[in-house]
């Protein structure tokens, strides 16, 4: 229990994919002008990559382990990651159309996400059994989710201030990106 | 100039994917720590691009289009898997730094976009000298960001120290997360005043490509993604 309450504090909030390891740029720059859209982004970001961290690790330790192509991880988990994004989209739409109302936008934007592949790899790195991936697959999802709405709070409020020309846009965005990791590490003392 | 060598230009200069089309952002902010991982990232990037491009447009009247994407997948990942197990055998310090950033160069954003953009609609030659263009772009920017990180985050340049630090204090920030953010910023900024230079000049430099632009307009999987997002508001209005 306390292992796993490690992997999600650390994964969550210490090691935010976005603002330290430097994943899921993409989203976070682009899908963060509003609140409410960022938190659907963070929504479907946690949904896929909590599953996809469950088919990934079962994929592993029961195919991939046993018939000793670990060297196909890279290959198996984009594909199954595709998959999987287009299988979730399928199932939503079919069985549960007032989730898919709101998630289902994003969800062909997260099949590039690097986040998700980022995710399925470090489990395998870390050796992390199936519950523990998991867990660090939601944590880490969770930390994007924080991450992403935080930054959309803040460029709201960044819309009425005064900007020299230049950083207008994407430039001020980073700068903000930048104190936020700033804070971020403020964590690193927690475990 | 001939167009084989404008493709070098093109991918070098013109149109370079870190400083113009704002293309692979994050291994620019990841492996930028140093100018050697840097260079590192960016020269295994060119290989999986060049040979991406190389067999996608040899394929290219092979693949049927609905497939495309997941085949261009499993052609770059393949190559992922060989050059990371080349780096493993020969450099192993180097993958030890890079880890889980050199199996990621599947889903940088600049490998799938010169696939479906360039390499499915050129001849292999041309495709094979816009990769090595892009690549060495990429490389270029890379380790430019990489340069002034480590100069000015530990006063060394490919590890050697260069700064005393007898009179220099290292910012450690810059080579921490946090300094990667920061310097990208400065970099956007300046690029937009250069941008605006060049379109009084009148000579307009491309527009970013990448999701730094706060659109998917220039995604390289924009295609698969607006025709969905199309087919799913034509489904809607159907079915309303």
């Amino acid at each position: 229990m306390q292992t796993l309450l490690l992997i999600a504090i650390g994964s969550a909030i210490v090691n935010n994919v976005v603002l330290s390891q430097f994943l899921g740029i993409c989203p976070f720059l682009g899908v963060s002008k509003k609140t409410e859209t960022a938190a659907g982004m963070g929504g479907a970001v946690i949904f896929v990559i909590t599953i996809s961290s469950f088919v990934t690790s079962l994929i592993y330790k029961f195919i991939l382990i046993p018939t000793g192509t670990q060297y196909l991880q890279t290959i198996v988990f984009i594909l199954v990651i595709a998959a999987l994004v287009q299988f979730v989209e399928m199932f939503l739409k079919k069985s549960m159309p007032a989730l898919y109302k709101s998630l289902g936008v994003y969800l062909p934007l997260i099949t590039t996400n690097c986040a998700v592949l980022g995710v399925a790899l470090t489990n395998v790195t870390k050796e992390y059994g199936i519950l523990e991936g998991v867990v660090n697959g939601f944590a880490t999802a969770f930390g994007f989710f924080i991450a992403i709405t935080i930054m959309a709070g803040i460029r709201e409020k960044i819309e009425y201030n005064d900007i020299p020309k230049p950083f207008k846009g994407t430039a001020i965005v980073l700068i903000t990106a930048c104190l936020m990791s700033i804070a971020f590490m403020g964590f690193s003392g927690m475990i | 100039m001939n167009k084989y060598l404008e493709r070098v230009y093109n991918g070098l200069i013109k149109e370079n994917p870190t400083f113009v089309l704002m293309l692979g952002m994050c291994p620019t902010l990841a492996v930028t720590t140093s100018a050697m991982n840097a260079l590192g990232m960016g020269l295994s990037t060119t290989v999986v691009l060049i040979f991406s491009n190389l067999l996608i447009s040899l394929f290219r009247k092979a693949i049927p289009n609905g497939v495309r994407m997941p085949a261009y997948i499993v052609i770059v990942a393949s190559l992922v898997t060989i050059v990371e197990f080349i780096m493993k055998a020969y450099t192993p310090a180097l993958a030890k730094q890079l880890g889980v950033y050199i199996p990621l160069i599947v889903v940088n954003c600049i490998i799938l976009g010169r696939a479906e953009s360039y390499a499915s609609k050129n001849p292999p030659v041309l495709s094979i000298l816009d990769g090595v263009g892009m690549g060495l772009g990429f490389t270029f920017g890379l380790t430019c960001i990489g340069i002034v990180r480590e100069i000015l985050g530990a006063g060394q340049l490919f590890g050697f120290q260069i700064l005393s630090l007898k009179w220099y204090t290292p910012i450690n920030i810059f080579v921490m997360a946090p300094g990667a953010f920061l310097v990208l910023a400065f970099l956007v900024a300046l690029m937009s005043i250069v941008r605006q230079k060049m379109e009084a000049k009148g000579k307009p430099l491309a527009e970013p490509a990448g999701c730094i632009s706060g659109d998917c307009a220039g995604c390289s999987m924009s295609a698969t993604c607006s025709e969905k997002e199309k087919k799913a508001a034509d489904a809607e209005e159907k079915s309303e």
